[in-house]
């Protein structure tokens, strides 16, 4: 993202909205600018706010005479009076940043918008995740932290060594170059997000290890995790296995997000079930 | 998408939050689908929900890409639903978010009443979710639970300013716009449901809880948690 130098009166409006923090009034030209590095491309800045479209002298104008008399004016903060944003046309691997911080733009893997994954809640139609496993999300990121690939490869790494399973739908899987090993495209490694989804299946009895592997690996991530589990219920609709593993691993668990069944399998011809990739034991 | 997953707050900070949404699955019933969610938002009006959305064009309270100066001083804050169900015309998540259980709970009967064949999903407390099941008669086929935040969370804002912002799980509310809208709520520069509405015009999908939102930032009005 860019915005415009002829367009933009320094309002400040963005600097607050970018969820990276990304945007400055720089002091050298007096407009606001985008930090390159930070961008994550998420477009917030430019679907978010909504955009006047005032003559940029006008405004540029009015400010300086209010601020002669300290007056200041109190305008809406989610506006550009410009329409100062210039999106551009992203090469690879920069337009990886769009896909997974753009919630707008489907992730070409799965089709999906979003960060890309239908985990559980398309259960009942997919049996992505069957009784007797655990699909792990292990997301990077979120909230309002970011992260970079070489970050999440430090976790793929060491859950390949662990010999799981990664889920073959999903974004991250679909950039590896390496699924058994965890290895992602060099090129990309540089490369900073809002946030992405790890997607592993493993037998409940792994819940344990692989939540303090996780504990293990975050220590040397540099940013936040956020972790669910997903899991099968039984036909009476409970789930009496893996909750209370997780209770005694100290967790108190307040929120989920529940599948309630309804799903049916309805396209005319079904397509074949895909198996995760990686090795599964 | 965990958009709705890891809202931060406890249980009980949940009884004002029930996300009812609809997912097709690519491959398995995303066929045909447009008209069934569109038909899921158009069910989900009699309950009264406070937002409805749809992944790829937002929520009921949208930016204006051609706003009127005027606007400053007459901002319109409704929200508006049949935009959103008219915006529907791909396969896509669609939400429906209420603030109380008795309305998620009601919603949740119709849907099962309609047998749309679309996945249907419950996003709330753990017994929230569980209560909706029960009152329509549905047992639960599976379920993602949250175990919040981990890693560097000495990077995270206080939580009020999580609660804010984890609204909306895609990460489109900053930090920075949270506090602000706190701040200028303590200084009387805008009402909480002013302040709401410049948050949730940010939500891409439409999940954001404008009634929770308001409720958390007159708690920060007074007391900073």
């Amino acid at each position: 993202m860019r915005i415009n130098p002829d367009k933009c009166v320094a309002c400040g409006n963005c600097t607050y909205v970018c969820p990276m923090g990304a945007i400055y009034i720089d002091p050298a030209i007096k407009r606001a600018t985008v930090d390159r590095n930070e961008c994550v491309e998420c477009y917030a800045c430019f679907h978010g706010l909504s955009q006047e479209h005032l003559n940029p002298t006008l405004v540029r104008t009015l400010r300086k005479l209010f601020q002669m008399v300290r007056l200041r004016f109190d305008p809406e903060p989610d506006v550009c009076p410009t329409a100062a944003f210039a999106p551009e046309d992203l090469e690879w691997p920069r337009v990886v940043r769009r896909a997974f911080s753009d919630p707008r733009v489907p992730h070409e893997s799965t089709g999906v918008q979003g960060r890309g994954t239908e985990e559980v809640k398309t259960n009942d139609v997919s049996g992505r995740v069957q009784m007797g496993e655990v699909g792990f999300t292990i997301e990077f990121g979120r909230p309002g932290v970011g992260v970079w690939f070489h970050e999440i490869q430090k976790m793929t790494g060491a859950l390949a060594k662990a010999g799981v399973a990664f889920e073959k739908k999903n974004p991250i899987t679909s950039l590896m170059t390496d699924v058994p090993a965890g290895k992602l495209r060099e090129d990309i490694l540089g490369e900073k997000i809002l946030s992405a989804i790890v997607e592993i299946k493993v037998p409940v009895a792994r819940t344990e290890e692989i939540i303090r592997l996780v504990h293990e690996v975050e220590k040397q991530v540099d940013t936040v995790i956020a972790l669910g589990v997903g899991t099968r219920c039984d036909k009476d609709g409970e789930e009496n296995v893996v909750a209370p593993i997780l209770e005694r691993m100290g967790y108190k668990l307040e929120r989920a997000k529940t599948n309630i069944g309804l799903g049916r399998i309805t396209n005319p011809a079904e397509e074949k079930k895909e198996e995760p990739a990686g090795v599964a034991r | 998408m965990t958009n709705t997953l890891h809202r931060f707050g406890d249980a009980g900070s949940f009884y004002d939050d029930y996300v009812v949404f609809a997912i097709p699955s690519r491959g398995k019933n995303d066929k045909g689908s447009v008209p069934k969610l569109k038909k899921f938002l158009e069910m989900a009006l009699p309950f009264k929900p406070v937002n409805l959305g749809d992944a790829i064009h937002g929520g009921a309270l949208r930016p204006c890409q051609k706003m009127n100066p005027t606007a400053h001083w007459k901002r319109d804050l409704t929200p508006d639903f049949q935009a959103v169900i008219d915006g529907v015309d791909a396969p896509t998540t669609v939400a429906a978010v209420f603030d109380n259980r008795v309305a998620a709970e009601d919603f949740v009967k119709a849907v099962k009443q309609a047998d749309l064949g679309m996945c249907i999903n419950v996003s709330t407390s753990i017994d929230g979710a569980e209560q909706c099941c029960h009152a329509a008669g549905i047992p639960r086929h599976s379920v993602g639970y949250s175990l919040g935040f981990e890693g560097k969370t000495e990077k995270l804002p206080n939580s009020q300013v999580l609660m804010l912002t984890t609204m909306c799980g895609h990460g489109m509310i900053s930090t920075s716009l949270a506090k602000k809208m706190i701040d200028w709520v303590k200084e009387g520069r805008r009402t909480p449901e002013q302040a709401v509405t410049y948050m949730a015009r940010f939500c891409s999908c439409g999940v954001y809880n404008p009634a929770r939102a308001r409720r958390i930032l007159e708690d920060a009005r007074t007391k900073i948690r």
